[in-house]
């Protein structure tokens, strides 16, 4: 699958991939106001990653059901929408609008997005936060309920129980985690908020830890990503216990590449003689 | 339904591709610019002036993301893509050791272009700064072979960072400004007298910010149409990371995909 925020709505890439061959899309955090996101700059380079601090701009629920989902609906592949919001009715409304939605067979619920000031991580840096929000859109949605993990906490396989005891369907994990550039010359920092989050190689290690941790507690699926970018690294999450793996950053560099690690996988599989993925999931 | 028709012309005639083109040639024009010359075994695809590519960079392990390179000159004959690099960091220096036969991956051509309506006779400012000079080069062939007739006013620090002025000449009359006065008037090119003199009816620029905005306040204090060429901080060039967002009057938009090239009266820039 491809990650929530590096992937557009996939329309982006059609030119580029074909969009059936990706196990699915995870379009563009989606909250039910429109909102403008971050000031520029947004994005720092850094060794093996970036950072960003964009702030879910998206033109908000109504929109996207309007002007985007018509454009997306026939893309034959899973089209999983992020939700975020700023407060819990805010989650459970854009929810519900999703609901309605039928080729959209499941969200992602964002309760782990490091670059807003009110909600976003708020809810997912503490048990009590995770489950209200889980609760109150799980009453909302009856679909496939993905929740996606913040990096950002001590325990994260406490936040991820409290989630599954709360109705998620699924985890996925690992979000940015929170970091800073600074730019020496200019004695400021590079992004427009100061922080922002990180992503690429740099947190691969980091990621596939959380994803070892949180599967080894929890009976839901776990959907693991993180510094994803190559064959090895995907089969990596899948051997610490991930069901199924989202590339991120690494579409920025190249917009294939999803495909080329499905296939990759499917080629490892067969060279080493697995009949099935199941046989390498968690084999750690 | 010509909507239609047009609708699909459009998006097949932007169709993008990621490609492993091969360097023809790289040419040092001082010793901080190159200009590679690529090409492919298949005719490249069609590209608008003003349009960019995003450059996969090997050979250099400090560089993660793509680097957005302008496009300085297309031919469809001699099929090359030519791309002016400065050389500001550890992935542009990689840029400059590739060697003729050497691959390069390149997505594109990304971006909408500079203006594409030509009156034919009508004079058109290309004003260019420093490395922003590279997108006018096939901005003035275009104006040039659609009937308009190109005036280029170049500004650089000094005499030695002029960049393709023989090139130029090609198209149309050069106009230079250095801040030395080695070459051409001394000063920045909002200084030249050739805005004095030539009626030009509009103005494109690519260039440092602080210089687009000074050719912004000329151009709407003397009420000329004037777009720009902007370099945001981009990730993915696609419209898909959200990173490179400009402040427009329609809100944030991406420059990669909306731009890079916007009229100024688009823009959120103080101008009076």
């Amino acid at each position: 699958m491809t990650a929530s925020g590096t992937f557009g709505y996939g329309i982006e890439f059609a030119d580029l991939v074909n969009l059936s061959d990706i196990g699915g899309i995870i379009v563009k955090g989606t909250t039910l106001h429109p909102r403008e996101g971050n000031d520029y700059p947004r994005m720092a380079e850094t060794a093996s990653g970036m950072l960003n601090c964009v702030g879910l701009q998206n033109k908000g629920v109504d929109y996207f059901c309007k002007n985007i989902y018509p454009k997306i609906k026939d893309i034959d592949t899973n089209m999983i929408v992020n939700v975020s919001g700023s407060s819990i009715e805010d989650y459970a409304l854009c929810a519900a609008r999703i609901n309605e939605l039928e080729r959209i067979p499941a969200i992602e619920l964002n309760i782990s997005c490091p670059n807003v000031k009110q909600g976003g991580m708020a809810f997912g840096v503490t048990s009590k936060g995770a489950r209200a929000v889980v609760e109150a859109v799980r009453k909302a949605y009856d679909k496939t309920l993905i929740v996606k993990l913040s990096p950002n906490v001590t325990d994260i396989a406490e936040i991820a129980l409290a989630v599954e005891d709360a109705g998620a369907d699924a985890v996925s994990l690992i979000n940015t985690l929170m970091g800073m550039a600074i730019d020496i010359n200019r004695r400021c920092p590079k992004l427009s908020i100061n922080t922002g989050g990180l992503s690429g190689p740099a947190v691969k290690p980091v990621a596939l830890r959380m994803v070892w941790q949180v599967a080894k507690a929890v009976k839901i699926p776990v959907v693991g990503l993180g510094g994803i970018s190559t064959t090895e690294d995907a089969i990596e999450f899948l051997m610490a216990g991930a069901s199924a793996v989202q590339i991120g950053t690494a579409n920025f560099i190249d917009p294939a590449v999803s495909v080329k690690i499905a296939q990759g996988i499917s080629r490892w599989l067969d060279q080493h003689k697995y009949k099935s993925v199941q046989e390498i999931i968690g084999a750690v | 339904m010509l909507y239609v028709f047009l609708g699909r012309f459009h998006t097949l005639f932007y169709m993008k591709y990621n490609k492993i083109l091969t360097v023809k040639e790289v040419e040092w024009l001082n010793q901080s610019h190159v200009l590679i010359k690529l090409t492919d075994s298949m005719p490249l695809p069609e590209v608008m002036p003003g349009q960019f590519v995003q450059v996969k960079v090997e050979n250099s392990p400090r560089t993660f993301l793509r680097r957005p390179i302008s496009i300085n000159f297309y031919d469809r004959q001699s099929n090359e893509l030519w791309l002016l690099v400065q050389l500001k960091g550890d992935g542009t220096r990689a840029m400059a050791q590739l060697l003729p036969g050497d691959k390069l991956e390149v997505l594109f051509p990304l971006g909408n272009g500079f203006s594409q309506e030509v009156t034919p006779g009508e004079k058109v400012l290309l004003v260019g700064g420093g490395v922003g000079v590279a997108p006018l080069l096939l901005y003035g062939k275009y104006v040039q072979e659609k009937g308009g007739i190109p005036l280029f006013l170049l500004g650089a620090r000094t005499q030695a960072d002029l960049l393709e002025l023989d090139l130029f000449r090609q198209y149309g009359q050069v106009y230079v400004t250095t801040e030395d006065g080695s070459a051409g008037e001394k000063g920045f090119v909002t200084q030249h007298s050739v805005l004095q003199r030539a009626g030009f009816s509009r103005i494109s620029v690519c260039g440092p910010k602080p210089m687009m905005v000074a050719v912004a306040k000329y151009a709407n204090a003397v009420n000329i149409p004037c777009e720009v060429s902007l370099e945001n901080l981009m990730a993915c060039g696609l419209g898909a990371c959200l990173c490179c967002v400009e402040k427009t009057v329609r809100g944030n938009v991406c420059v990669c995909t909306e731009g890079p090239v916007f009229n100024i009266n688009q823009l959120t820039w103080e101008l009076d």
